[in-house]
């Protein structure tokens, strides 16, 4: 017999290549493992729309069923206790007794069989119904109808649906009305060629097709969806759009952002049209910058009482209608953040002025106290261009404040030239911190004849040809960030 | 035996006495209502003890735009955060004069100081101070640097300021001055000095 001699495994320590590669094989299946584990990170939920409450609760996975707790479903909306016993659990919801057993589909409400589509489950002592048990197990406690969008998990209890319906205005391919048969509050972002609006809270409802096709080369379409609780509103178009909330929030204008790319030179083809950004900006008169003109408050939302019956939202409003067509004859696109009586909150101000990619924002306010005007930027500290490409909301401005203080500086200059008493200085206002743009808030205070002439459409006509004037002539600065 | 019309009459004052004992009662429940309520709405804090210091107060002046230092000997206690709350009760008794050049509602109150190493100091506000406020940029701006200023000049080490109303944040102070951002007292200063 021979013996060989078995060759010992020989280990060595691999070579940088083969550790590349290890790190390439590690890295890749994580990542792959995230990828895989990213749709069961959403969390499932359900939302529930009643004339008393609206909310949204958790919906569990048990078995390969949605379950959704009983309890915590009609908490909201009566009194209602519940009470474990062993594997029974038993729930009187205002006058009406129900009892589940665990692992059973067989229950009893109203001292009546009801069959649920899959076991009943307790845990921690919390009920635990099949999603797709609602339509029918609900009405036996609810003397309201109830309405369950399952696949979309949105479920209405009562008469609460929004319904929302189209109107192109025929006279402007570049405007889109959604008119809403209550208030609604989506959260609206923009796309490449869509603008999207997801309602969270509201009831809104298909418009009878999940999709509605324009005779309009501008904006074509509009399509309904909805998905885990949320509705969602696409409208989509073939140039950038944005919104705007008016008729107390039961319509959204849809509308084509109004910055022009270029307008005919006067020098026509001996001043050809510039191909960056930058020489657009450093040409100005060559190319129309967007203004937005924020009135501010609105609605409810009255701002200072100027007088007993006159209050700051009326004044900035007529105001801002003054500045919008001054600055309009001399050669901006303006847009008007309310053309009515109508309220938005900071954030969606600020929002639809970034979206808007405006060259400039000025937010318009109206005083008893003093007297003049004062032009104030944001109180911010001047942040440096190396902060990256994002900024944090609440500093948004800083990247212009620059140039907004030069924009305000203008302005003063032109006031004094009309001999309006006038005084800069910087305060916490909001949206201008959050505005991404030059931007600056003009505070109109009476001048010698006291609080009328806040409304007089002289003193405001000197006021906003003033501002106009210092616009443009700062208007080769808007655009161009630091 | 007891004329019928003579119980019917004692039977009618009864009642009538009986209802003018519970109205009496309710009223009187009405009016300790509304003097608790009406105490509630004044500053409760007992006035200062302590060795009387010069400090500097920040006071605003609606009419000229600006804040103007002003020195003031006042009684401070020896804790650095009742120091300051004292401080700032000092600046608001300024405002609550009959002829101040920024006047602040009678029950505006500085219900708590809390001072946050490293450097941070949050005040706030009782919900008279802000809900009464009169409604501007300037003059709510005015009392922001007020209070701000004033409690960096006073309390050394104070670099940053938050402002609560009621011990919750608040979007604005009476719908322009923004109360939801830290106050930089830097920024604050080189603002109120344009």
């Amino acid at each position: 017999m021979r013996w060989t001699k078995v060759p010992s495994p020989q280990y060595s320590v691999p070579s940088s290549r083969w550790k590349v590669g290890y790190w390439v094989l590690g890295t890749t299946y994580w990542v792959l493992l995230l990828l895989s584990a990213a749709p069961s990170l959403e969390e499932k939920h359900i939302s529930v729309y009643s004339p008393v409450a609206i909310y949204t609760l958790p919906v569990l996975e048990r078995a390969g069923h949605e379950y959704v707790g009983l309890l915590e479903l009609l908490e909201p909306l009566g009194r209602v206790s519940s009470q474990t016993d062993g594997r029974r659990w038993n729930l009187r919801y205002n006058a009406v007794d129900a009892e589940f057993a665990a692992g059973k589909t067989r229950a009893r409400i109203r001292g009546r069989n009801f069959d649920l589509s899959a076991p009943f489950l307790i845990e921690n002592s919390h009920g635990l119904v099949p999603l797709s048990s609602l339509s029918a197990l609900l009405p036996r406690f609810l003397e309201t109808p109830v309405n369950f969008h399952e696949s979309a998990r949105r479920l209405f209890v009562g008469d609460v649906r929004i319904q929302v319906g189209f109107q192109p205005d025929a006279s402007n391919p570049l405007r889109l009305a959604l008119n809403f048969s209550a208030p609604v509050n989506p959260t609206i972002s923009t796309e490449p060629g869509k603008l999207r609006m997801v309602f969270k809270r509201d009831p809104v409802v298909s418009p009878g097709s999940q999709s509605i096709s324009f005779d309009n080369k501008v904006i074509t379409q509009a399509s309904y969806s909805e998905n885990n609780g949320d509705a969602e509103l696409d409208v989509a178009a073939t140039q950038p759009l944005m919104a705007s909330f008016s008729n107390d929030r039961k319509t959204i204008v849809i509308s084509v952002v109004p910055q022009a790319p270029a307008t005919p030179s006067v020098a026509g083809s001996q001043n050809p049209a510039p191909t960056s950004p930058t020489a657009n900006v450093a040409s100005g008169s060559s190319r129309r910058v967007l203004a937005v003109v924020d009135p501010a408050h609105g609605g409810s939302e009255r701002g200072a009482a100027l007088t007993d019956t006159l209050a700051e939202k009326d004044v900035t409003l007529g105001f801002a209608r003054l500045l919008r067509h001054e600055l309009e004859v001399r050669g901006f696109a303006v847009a008007l953040l309310r053309d009515a009586d109508t309220s938005s909150t900071l954030d969606q101000r600020a929002a639809a002025a970034n979206v808007a990619r405006a060259g400039i924002y000025i937010s318009l306010h109206a005083t008893s106290q003093g007297s003049g005007a004062r032009v104030y930027t944001a109180l911010l500290p001047v942040e440096g261009p190396s902060k990256g490409a994002f900024h944090a909301w609440n500093a948004a401005q800083s990247p212009a404040l620059p140039v907004s203080r030069i924009v305000s500086a203008a302005i003063v200059a032109q006031m004094q030239k009309r001999e309006f008493p006038v005084r800069a200085s910087s305060a916490s206002l909001r949206p201008l911190n959050n505005v991404s743009m030059p931007a600056v808030a003009v505070e109109l205070a009476p001048g010698t004849d006291g609080v009328a002439e806040l409304t007089n459409a002289n003193y405001q006509q000197r006021a906003a040809s003033a501002i106009a004037d210092a616009v443009v002539s700062v208007r080769d600065r808007l655009g161009a960030q630091p | 035996m007891i004329p019928r019309h003579l119980l019917i009459g004692v039977a009618a004052l009864l009642v009538l006495v009986v209802s003018m004992g519970i109205y009496v009662r309710h009223m009187r429940r009405r009016a300790e209502e509304f003097q608790y309520a009406a105490a509630d709405a004044l500053p409760v804090a007992p006035p200062a003890s302590g060795p009387t210091e010069t400090v500097t107060l920040y006071v605003a002046d609606d009419d000229a735009g600006t804040l103007r230092a002003r020195s003031a000997q006042i009684p401070l206690p020896g804790g650095r955060q009742q120091r300051a709350e004292e401080l700032l009760r000092a600046l608001l008794r300024i405002y609550q004069q009959p002829d101040s050049a920024h006047p602040l509602p009678p029950a505006a109150d500085i219900r708590s100081i809390f001072l946050v190493d490293p450097g941070a100091a949050v005040i706030d506000l009782n919900a008279a101070f802000a809900d009464q406020h009169r409604s501007g940029i300037l003059s709510e701006q005015l009392t922001v640097n007020s209070l701000v200023e004033t409690l960096a000049a006073n309390v050394p080490g104070i670099s940053r300021v938050n402002i609560l109303v009621e011990g919750k944040t608040r979007e604005t102070l009476a719908g322009h001055a923004d109360l939801t951002e830290t106050f930089d007292v830097i920024t604050v200063e080189q603002a109120a000095n344009q």
